[in-house]
């Protein structure tokens, strides 16, 4: 079926376009782009997006579908469902599933579970075998069978020695390498960020060092070793002056940093909620400041949702026994263009970050807004008023602080190879 | 006046004219500790439960002690004899207790907010008995008490803490309540046991307990909690005492009418050397004894009415 978009903003920075337009599409791939265009002859869906954006397909590049293993956390096929609703065609599944994706046929089983998904699932395997940090994962066999980057996400390598070998091995097979980046000696043991709230809750506390040390190191690692490495999830100010610096001469790092690293901060434990505990924790507000420059001045390339499912087994427990993480599919896009409007970032470099810098890190092709390119776009309305409830949450988790939270602006229309995956209901 | 609060979490959400009150209230109940007959009818009939995740002896006595004191039903639980070691969650365990019409619910545990989140999801008031290194708040009300009795007042005292801050519940609900009734409190130990700001706390951090010791009003060592140590936060209890310890030569540094505290139970020797604590400028005993005048007004306050 053809599917037409009328009079939307059509709006992708990679092919300076900005414009009113209509999209015509045929077969899965934009067939015209252009202003006033015919209804097909045979059945053909029009969708009135007047005060509408229509971006590239939006790309989450650190997500946790938790299958295989915890499905009751999230499937794949939950996981996209949340994905398309957050206004994604595309993500990047980290490896820390039940068994570990270390090997070739968990790779295989991901994608083939993804085959049922209704949107693009990239599997990231295991840098280490059961991301124990001793013996590296064949990574040809990985990425043969299509495994788009490596990453022990969610631990640090302790050993730097093994963490050199991983990125010179990685480098044999020029498969981009993803660093979780905590010296775990130091953060052990830690449930929030050290600073005042946590001297005053007596909570185990980690401090920012933990994270700036595995920064600088693995840096220097791929300085020398020659590949380039990728920070995932920053959240201190000290590590985007190490990677500020490196970019400064030309070390080829890039980073990511997560919604909630530059809108909550350690104040949101106050009340004990599980919901603010996540790994690297909330910092200061300090922390905040330079995270939004970071990502204004292009320091940190990517937002990244770190979307991590967890039922209320692993979170109506106490604090210290509380799992790391939250949800994040649904919410990243409307806490990023709060940044917008509070004039830190541009459209433009949103954008750019939700598609472009993603996919060039991940080495994947970028779906543009172009005749020919395959149909991945996302429909966004920029100034809908919204409520986040449990119920119209699509992952199977609800772990997430902004529950009740009021949004402006979403995603409203997820489409993936010319389908409709997602379209927002009152 | 009354306390506008369901639960008792911590000194955090008190007022000074709220801590006031219970010290005041306090007065009264323990006068009833000095009579012949110990006890009186106040909360007959009223059940109060008490939930013990981790080891005590003297707070659960004096809980106990002031429960029955007021007349009511205390029964206590402990984590080794309950559903704990079968699994069941902290809530799971509240709901039922629940089931059964407490009262009041009096809770330890060691984990920071746990009593918070049994207090959430419960009607029954909670009274925090320690929880984790995060607030103790009968402790610090009981220290009041006993300071404001020999002094008659805590505004304008000095109070200088020793020990292990960051890890202390002790310390943290002492050092709330008596900036809240405009006390200056300092702060002594290794850096390893401070937390990294303590400036933002409103206390003065001096590193010497020769120094620390100074002008002060009172003196409140804290035990060194040797099953909270990962190893690296001190060199040893030799070293320790010798620098951090109190004994006669540092309380020369002191004033004569210096008085001397510790929430117990103490490790003779180590924080404090034996002949100090039998000296009568040590209330470490009083301390004890106004403990459980504070918990029966604690219990008549949140549940007598």
């Amino acid at each position: 079926m053809a599917l037409l978009i009328r009079n939307a903003r059509v709006f992708d920075p990679t092919e300076g376009l900005d414009d009113t337009l209509d999209i015509l599409v045929v077969d899965g791939c934009i067939k015209e782009l252009g202003r006033d265009l015919a209804v097909q002859q045979g059945e053909c869906r029009e969708i009135d997006a007047t005060g509408l954006l229509v971006t590239p397909g939006l790309i989450d590049m650190h997500t946790h579908l938790r299958e295989p293993g915890q499905e009751y956390k999230e499937t794949i096929e939950s996981g996209a469902r949340a994905a398309a609703a957050g206004g994604f065609t595309s993500v990047a599944c980290m490896a820390n599933t039940r068994p570990v994706n270390d090997n070739a046929s968990t790779t295989r089983y991901i994608l083939e579970k993804a085959r049922e998904a209704c949107v693009h699932v990239l599997p990231v395997a295991a840098l280490t075998v059961g991301l124990q940090g001793k013996a590296l994962t064949e990574m040809g066999d990985l990425k043969a069978a299509r495994a788009v980057a490596l990453s022990d996400d969610g631990r640090g390598i302790a050993d730097p020695q093994v963490m050199r070998h991983a990125l010179e091995y990685a480098r044999s097979f020029d498969l981009p390498v993803l660093c979780h980046c905590e010296d775990s000696s130091l953060s052990g043991g830690g449930v929030m960020h050290e600073g005042t709230v946590s001297a005053l809750l007596g909570l185990g506390a980690i401090t920012p060092v933990a994270e700036e040390l595995f920064v600088q190191r693995d840096i220097a690692l791929a300085e020398w070793v020659g590949h380039p490495v990728h920070i995932q999830h920053v959240s201190t100010a000290g590590s985007v002056r190490i990677i500020r610096d490196a970019k400064a001469r030309g070390v080829r790092v890039t980073a990511e940093t997560a919604p909630h690293y530059f809108t909550l901060t350690d104040e949101a434990v106050r009340g004990f909620d599980t919901n603010t505990k996540m790994n690297p924790p909330l910092r200061s507000a300090a922390d905040i400041a330079v995270i939004k420059e970071a990502l204004a001045d292009g320091t940190i390339d990517v937002i990244a949702s770190d979307h991590a499912p967890h039922s209320s087994l692993e979170k109506d427990v106490e604090f210290d026994h509380a799992a790391f993480g939250i949800i994040g599919l649904e919410t990243m896009l409307p806490l990023t263009l709060a940044l917008v409007r509070e004039g830190v970032l541009s459209l433009t470099q949103v954008i750019e970050k939700f598609t472009r810098n993603p996919a060039a890190i991940l080495g994947c092709a970028c779906a543009g807004l172009r005749v020919g390119a395959v149909a991945d776009f996302t429909i966004i309305d920029l100034g809908l008023l919204w409520t986040l409830d449990r119920t119209q949450l699509q992952s199977l988790s609800c772990n997430t602080p902004f529950l009740g939270h009021t949004f402006t602006g979403r995603a409203v229309y997820t489409v993936v190879g010319g389908i409709v995956v997602y379209a927002y209901q009152d | 006046m009354e306390l506008n609060h369901k639960d008792l979490l911590g000194i955090e959400h008190l007022t000074a004219q709220e801590i006031t009150l219970i010290l005041d209230t306090a007065v009264s109940m323990k006068e009833v500790s000095a009579r012949e007959i110990k006890k009186v009818p106040t909360l007959r009939g009223k059940t109060i439960i008490s939930l013990f995740y981790e080891p005590s002896t003297r707070t659960r006595t004096s809980f106990e002690i002031a429960g029955k004191r007021l007349s009511a039903d205390v029964v206590n639980i402990s984590a080794s004899s309950s559903s704990v070691v079968k699994g069941e969650t902290l809530e799971d365990t509240g709901r039922n207790l629940q089931a059964m019409n407490p009262d009041l619910l009096i809770v330890r545990h060691a984990c920071a907010g746990a009593p918070k989140r049994l207090a959430d999801v419960l009607p029954t008031p909670v009274i925090n008995a320690g929880d984790g290194a995060h607030e103790h708040p009968t402790q610090a009300l009981l220290d009041a008490f006993t300071l404001r009795e020999r002094l008659e007042k805590l505004s304008g005292l000095t109070v200088l803490i020793v020990g292990d801050i960051l890890h202390s519940r002790v310390a943290r609900s002492n050092i709330l309540l008596l900036k809240k009734m405009g006390a200056n409190v300092r702060v002594c130990g290794p850096r390893t046991m401070m937390p990294h700001n303590m400036e933002l706390f409103g206390v003065e951090y001096v590193p010497r307990l020769v120094d620390a010791v100074r002008d002060v009003d009172v003196i409140m060592m804290l035990r060194i909690q040797k099953e909270r140590q990962q190893g690296t936060r001190f060199p040893g209890e030799r070293e320790y005492a010798r620098f951090f310890g109190l004994n006669r030569s540092v309380l020369q540094h002191a004033r004569d009418d210096v008085l001397i505290m510790h929430p117990g139970p103490v490790n003779r020797g180590v924080e404090i050397s034996p002949d100090i604590m039998a000296l009568p400028d040590s209330i470490i005993l009083d301390q004890v004894t106004n403990g459980v005048a504070i918990r029966m007004a604690l219990m008549y306050l949140f549940t007598g009415k």
